[in-house]
Formats: C-alpha cells, structure tokens, sequence
C-alpha cells in the first residue's frame, strides 16, 4: 500500500497553465484516489464538458454520474457544474424553490444567470465554489461522507486564486445576510487542510513562471498548496556526458561518425553534421527543462512528474498515470 | 509525402509591407505573442514606422522589448535596426487602465469619478466576459488613429478559443442591450416616481430573491454601478460598431496561429471559416514551432534499425541515441505533417508558412528574428 502525502485532503483542486494537463490529471488522480474501493467526484467548473471528452461519454448533464471504476473497486463520479445549476440548487436547497416554480421561471425569463455570469464572473464563481463544498461536506444518511474525495478540474493558474477566494471577496462585499455566512463557510473548508490545490505545469518556461506566480498568490491567500505535477516529462535520449557535451557545443563528432560507419551506414560529412545538430537542439532541450526544474525545485513543495504519452490519451492511460501518482505518493 | 494540392505559400515580406493592422490570432499558448512580435521586428526593420501591441508576454520577452512597465504607452524598442527608416514601438496592454481611460474619455467628470470609485466597477471592470478582447479592438482603433505608425501589429488575449476575439464585441452589445440591464438602470434613469412604474410583479420577485442572496444594499450598490455607467455605455454601441468595421476595412489582415496539433488547427479552421463569414481578410496561417529532420536521406525506420544494431553489441551509446533521437523526429514531423495536410485539404486557399520550434523559448530579439526569417520563408542561417 503506498502512503499518500496528503492524508488529510477531502478537496483536491487541480490547476496550471491553459493546455499543460490539468483535465488528464484531475482524472488520473480521481483515478488514484478511488484505487482501492473510494468513492470520489470527479467535477469540472468551467463549462468544457472536458471529463466527458476524456472518458469518451456524452456531455456531463448536472447530474451526478458514475464514469469509471477505478483498480481494486473504487468509483469515479462525475458533475459538470454550471453557475445556472448550482444557482437553482442553491435556490433549492436554502428557499424551497423548485426549479420550475414561478420565481425560478422568472429569473431565466429576465436572463438573470446570463446577467450574473457576464457582469460577475465573480458571482458565478461563489456558485461554483458553494456547490463545489456542498460535495465535500455532503453526509450520507448514516452521517458518513457521501464521497471520500472531490476532485476539481479547476480553472487556469491565472484564475485559480480569484476562483477559490471569491467567497472571501464577496463576504467583505456583503457584511451580513446569507452571503456572508455562506461565503464564511465556503472559506473554512478552502483554507484548511482538507484542501490541497495542485499545480500542473510543463517543463517550459511560461508554464514554469505561471507554476511559480500561481504558488506564490495562493500562500498569498492562505490557499493550501499541494503538490507539483510535472506532466508529459521526456526521457533524455542521450548518455548524460554527451548530453552535456552537446550543449556546451562539444559533440564528439568523430565518435559520432564511427558509430554510424559501424552500424553500416555511410558517415558522409552532411549527414553527420545535420545529425549532430539534432543532437544539440535535444541537449538544450533538456537543459532548458533542468533549469524549469530549478526552479520548481526552489519552491520546496512535494513535485510528481508523469511522463509525455506517445499515444493519444485514453482511459488505459489514465490507469497508467493514475498508478504513477499513487506510486510516488500524491494519492 | 507528396501532397495532393499544392498549399499556396504566405508571402509575410508582402504582407507586412502591405497592412496597415495586422491581427495575430490562434488558441491559447500557440505563439501568438510571438509571431506578433516578430512581425513586427521584420516589418520595423524592412522601414516601416510599427507598433505592436502585446498581451501578456513570456516575462523575458517582455524584458528584452524593454517593456517593464504596464502603462498603456507605447515604448521604443531599442536594438532595432532602424536603417530603413523604420522603428519598433512596443506596449503591454494594461486592461484595467484601458478601461478607465474609456470611463473617463466618454463619461462626465462628476459622474466618471463616481463611477472609477464605485467597489463594483473596482470588483468587476476588467473581468466583465470579453472586455480584454474588447479592449485590445478599443485600443487598437486609437493607435490606428494617432496617425504616428504605418503599422500596428495586434496580439490577441490567451482565450481558449480564438473565436472569443471577434465575438467579445457582439457579446458586450447584447449583454448591454439585455432586460436585466434595463431593469437595473430603469430606476435610474426614470427617477424616483416613474420607478415604480417599471416594476412589474416579475421584478419584485426577482430584486426579492436577489436580495435574499446577496442582501439589498449590495443590490443597491450593483444597481448605483450600472446606472452610473451609461452614459459611457450610450456610446459604447457605436464604439463596438466601429472598431469591428476597422477589423473589416482595407489595410486589415488577420493572421491565423496555430500550433501542428490536432486541437489548435481545429480552432484555426474554426476561425478561418468564420473571417470567411464575415468577409474579413485573412492573411494566411501559421504554424509554429515544427518540428523538421534535414537529414532526408534516412528513413526513421533504417535509423532505428540502425541503432538495434549498435545496441546489440553495446557499442557507440552515442551513435546509437542519436539515431533513436532521429527516427523520434521524423516520425514526429510527419504526424505534424499528416495535421496540416487535413487543414490544407478542407481550406485549400488558405496561404501556410512554417515556423521551426526552436530549441529554447523564444526570449530576445535575435530569436525574434530568427522567427521572423522562417515566417519570410528565408533558408535558416
Ligand atoms: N502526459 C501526457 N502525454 C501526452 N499528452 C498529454 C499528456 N497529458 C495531457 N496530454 C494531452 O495534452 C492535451 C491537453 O491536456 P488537457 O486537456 O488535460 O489540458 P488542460 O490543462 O485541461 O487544458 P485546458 O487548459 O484546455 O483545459 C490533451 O490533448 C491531452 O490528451
Ligand atoms: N517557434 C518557437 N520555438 C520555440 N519556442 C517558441 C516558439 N514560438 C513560441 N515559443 C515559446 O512558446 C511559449 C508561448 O508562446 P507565446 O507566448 O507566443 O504564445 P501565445 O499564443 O501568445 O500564448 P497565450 O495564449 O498564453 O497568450 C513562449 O515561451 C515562447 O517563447
Ligand atoms: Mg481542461
Ligand atoms: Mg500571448
């Protein structure tokens, strides 16, 4: 059985740069956690239908559903949820609103979710955050967690921290009433060790500098930083002395030119030289994600790296990377 | 791989001598602020007086431009060769400043100042859905018109979808033209008495209901905030209006970014069609960071074949990874050719350049300039 550097954690959040990873390993690590009989939500807030892209179903409706089971017997739910959903939800939850009663009617009749998502993202976001903790806090009836974990797929490093603070904006907005107390409650669970919100990044240098930004402003905000997923790692190619070599401009060309001559291939100058200049766009490659590493490494956080997949990425190789995580400790 | 219709090449030397606003567009992460800035280094250097309005550049970029300051002002970029009686101007476009630049061009000063203090316009100015895409046309159109540079080069906001940029406009005049803003700022407008006139019974269940979640005094507030914002929104229309007919004027050219993957040239394609749609002018597409093998004279498959047999004996480590690091890269440059081969078959008319991925980040001019010699289709140096 591994041991997971986050036993505490109910909520995992999972962020970074636009395009770095963030869906696949919100899934992958939905996965992790379920390994072994867990019952854990897989959610997205964003409105991309991403996770039903990835486990190849039909569009999420707001709805809770099972869409994998994990090694060992656990299962993953999954929740697209909208600003519009929680809202009624909410509507629901705290007036006794039925969706299709008349005040509910009328909000939508007067486009108050389009108003509300477009003047105040901020205010979609409280509705996002509300219903995210909702799941975590959710009892069954014999008081025991309807989930053992909720995974959000969550907005972009850039967002990420106005997204999970937004309660604390509003409250200050709102000085008393149902806000205030809900915002108030919201926050309690964001800031305390049930909270871990991980940071994907890719060995380069935007995504690095946004890893680093996105850290720095979630401390900022008394956000829980998790761990550090370092996706779509490459292999060096090279033997780390020629690796080292190369970039420096040193290649040892004439070795280059016996290997060639011995594996019964023609070591005309041309090709030798094209060959050996591939060869160093690969060193300062690697040398250019070691200083990422760097500096991800000055940050002292717990760091996981998952490696680049050749193929396209399915439900096989969400196992995979799902195995990985748990192998190095993030589940 | 020999494809079967030839690709029309983009012909960027002609392109940059031609435009007058070059618009640089493509999903997020593609190299949009990059292609933005290497136009625009090639076109500063080939004579023309330039500026290019950056969004959000890579931090070293932005430090090699000599642009620290988010100011909202154009800045000379230094290091240019200007021999041809060009130069380089550079700015970072600052999104909140932009937006109380438009507060207080359009609003009266009394009611600009209660508008910049109000904590909603604080809260939420720049993070309306679109105002950054809107604010990069709004500035555009001003330094268009300043009259000071042959040519403004336009990176566009890291959007998900490079769509958002031409929708932004449309969707700010709906949203504005929509009830619950007439709602809000009926009160307003009409005065105490003819206030109750407006509100009908669906209101008061609504401003109830509100109330409930957010408390009334933050529905004042809201209420106060957008009330105090239409006298710019009075003008905003035409502004929208405006700034989307210079988009489609003569002298505009878009330029496509994509990356050769599958995802980025499906939101290219999305967006070539849509210029389509619209009649604006499209320059042609780009496709950054490829990846290609000089050495045409062995096949991924001998290369590897090649290093099993070093491999086998143990011999040559070097030989043997460089050869696997070859096959690697071919194998690679022809999946991202088998990418742009299916853009090119569905859009046959579109113009394609090819820009080489680099082997470090793109951070100074001189790796500008490299990119700006592939986009022109130069041999590498
Ligand atoms: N380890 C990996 N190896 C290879 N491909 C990967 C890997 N991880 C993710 N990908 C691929 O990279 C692309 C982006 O991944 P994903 O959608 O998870 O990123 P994201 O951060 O959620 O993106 P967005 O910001 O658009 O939501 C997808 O095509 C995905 O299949
Ligand atoms: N041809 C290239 N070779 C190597 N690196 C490149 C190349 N083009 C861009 N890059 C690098 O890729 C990263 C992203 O590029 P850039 O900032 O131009 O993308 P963008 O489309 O503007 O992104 P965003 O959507 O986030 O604004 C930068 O670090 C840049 O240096
Ligand atoms: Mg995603
Ligand atoms: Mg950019």
């Amino acid at each position: 059985m591994w041991v997971s550097d986050f036993p505490g954690a109910r909520l995992h959040v999972v962020t970074g740069k636009g395009g770095t990873g963030k869906t696949t390993v919100a899934a992958a690590l939905a996965l992790a956690i379920a390994a072994g009989g867990k019952r854990v939500l897989l959610t997205e807030v964003e409105g991309r239908q991403g996770i039903a892209q990835l486990f190849d179903t039909a569009p999420l409706p707001y709805e809770e559903r099972k869409v994998a089971v994990a090694p060992g017997g656990g299962d993953v739910y999954a929740l697209a949820i909208d600003p519009e959903g929680a809202l009624l939800d909410y509507l629901h939850m705290f007036y006794r609103l039925s969706p299709s009663g008349i005040p509910a009617r009328t909000l939508r009749r007067m486009g108050a979710f389009e108003f509300a998502t477009t003047v105040a993202p901020g205010l979609s976001d409280v509705l996002l955050t509300g219903k995210v903790k909702e799941a975590v806090i959710r009892k069954q009836k014999d008081g025991t967690p309807a989930y053992d974990a909720v995974v959000v797929d969550g907005p972009p490093t850039g967002r990420i921290t106005r997204f999970l603070n937004i309660s604390h904006e509003m409250g200050g907005l709102a000085k008393v009433g149902p806000i205030k107390n809900q915002s108030d409650n919201v926050m309690a669970v964001l800031r305390s060790a049930q909270t871990a919100v991980h940071l994907v990044t890719l060995l380069e240098e935007m995504p690095v500098q946004e890893t680093l930004d996105g850290v720095a402003e979630l401390t900022a905000a008394q956000l829980p930083v998790g761990g550090v997923i370092v996706n779509a790692v490459r292999e060096p190619v090279l033997p780390a002395a020629d690796l080292a070599a190369a970039e420096a401009g040193r290649l040892d060309v004439a070795a280059l030119a016996a290997g060639l001559k011995e594996a019964g291939l023609e070591p005309d100058e041309a090709l030798v030289s094209a060959l050996a200049s591939e060869a160093v766009d690969h060193a300062q490659r690697v040398a250019l994600e070691e200083r990422g590493r760097d500096s991800l490494g000055a940050l002292q956080r717990p760091s996981y790296e998952l490696p680049l997949l050749t193929q396209a990425v399915d439900l096989g190789s969400l196992y995979r990377l799902a195995e990985l995580l748990r192998e190095q400790g993030l589940a | 791989m020999n494809a079967t219709v030839p690709v029309p090449v983009l012909d960027i030397d002609a392109t940059i001598d031609g435009a007058r606003i070059l618009v640089c567009c493509g999903s997020g992460g593609v190299g949009k602020t990059t292609t933005a800035a290497a136009l625009a280094l090639r076109a500063a250097e080939r004579g023309r007086r330039t500026v290019v309005l950056t969004i959000d550049p890579a931090r070293r970029l932005a430090q090699s431009m000599g642009l620290s300051e988010l100011d909202n002002t154009p800045r000379r970029v230094t290091g240019v060769d200007e021999s041809a009686g060009g130069f380089l101007d550079a700015m970072m476009l600052d999104m909140k400043r932009t937006f109380d630049e438009i507060v207080l061009t359009h609003a009266e000063p009394s009611k600009a100042e209660a508008i910049l203090a109000n904590p909603f316009y604080q809260a939420l100015s720049s993070s309306f859905a679109g105002t950054q895409e809107y604010m990069a046309m709004e500035k555009l159109g001003q330094l268009q018109a300043s009259g000071d540079y042959d040519l403004v080069v336009v990176d566009t906001p890291p959007t998900r979808s490079a769509l958002d940029f031409l929708d932004a406009p449309q969707r700010l005049t709906t949203f504005l033209d929509g009830r619950m803003i007439k709602v809000l700022m009926a009160p307003a407008k009409a005065g105490g008495k003819a206030y109750l006139k407006v509100v009908s019974a669906g209101f008061n269940v609504f401003t109830g209901v509100i109330a409930k979640i957010v408390g009334a005094s933050v529905l004042q507030d809201v209420s106060q905030f957008i009330a105090a914002l239409e006298t710019m929104f009075g003008g905003f229309r035409e502004r929208a209006q405006a700034t989307y007919d210079l988009l489609k004027a003569p002298g505009t050219s878009f330029i496509v970014v994509a990356a050769p993957e599958r995802d980025a040239l499906r939101e290219a394609a999305y967006f070539v069609e849509r210029l389509a749609e619209e009649r604006m002018p499209l320059a042609g597409l780009v496709v950054n960071r490829v990846h290609r093998s000089e050495v045409t004279s062995l096949t991924a498959e001998r290369s590897v074949a090649a290093a099993q047999t070093l491999e086998a004996t143990g011999s040559s480590p070097l030989a043997s990874a460089v050869l696997r690091l070859h096959a690697d890269r071919v194998w690679l440059a022809v999946r991202e050719q088998r990418m742009e081969a299916r853009f090119s078959t569905a859009h046959p008319g579109v113009p394609v350049v090819e820009v080489a991925a680099q082997p470090g980040d793109v951070h100074d001019l001189d790796g500008l300039r490299r990119v700006g010699a592939d986009l022109a289709g130069e041999a590498a140096a």
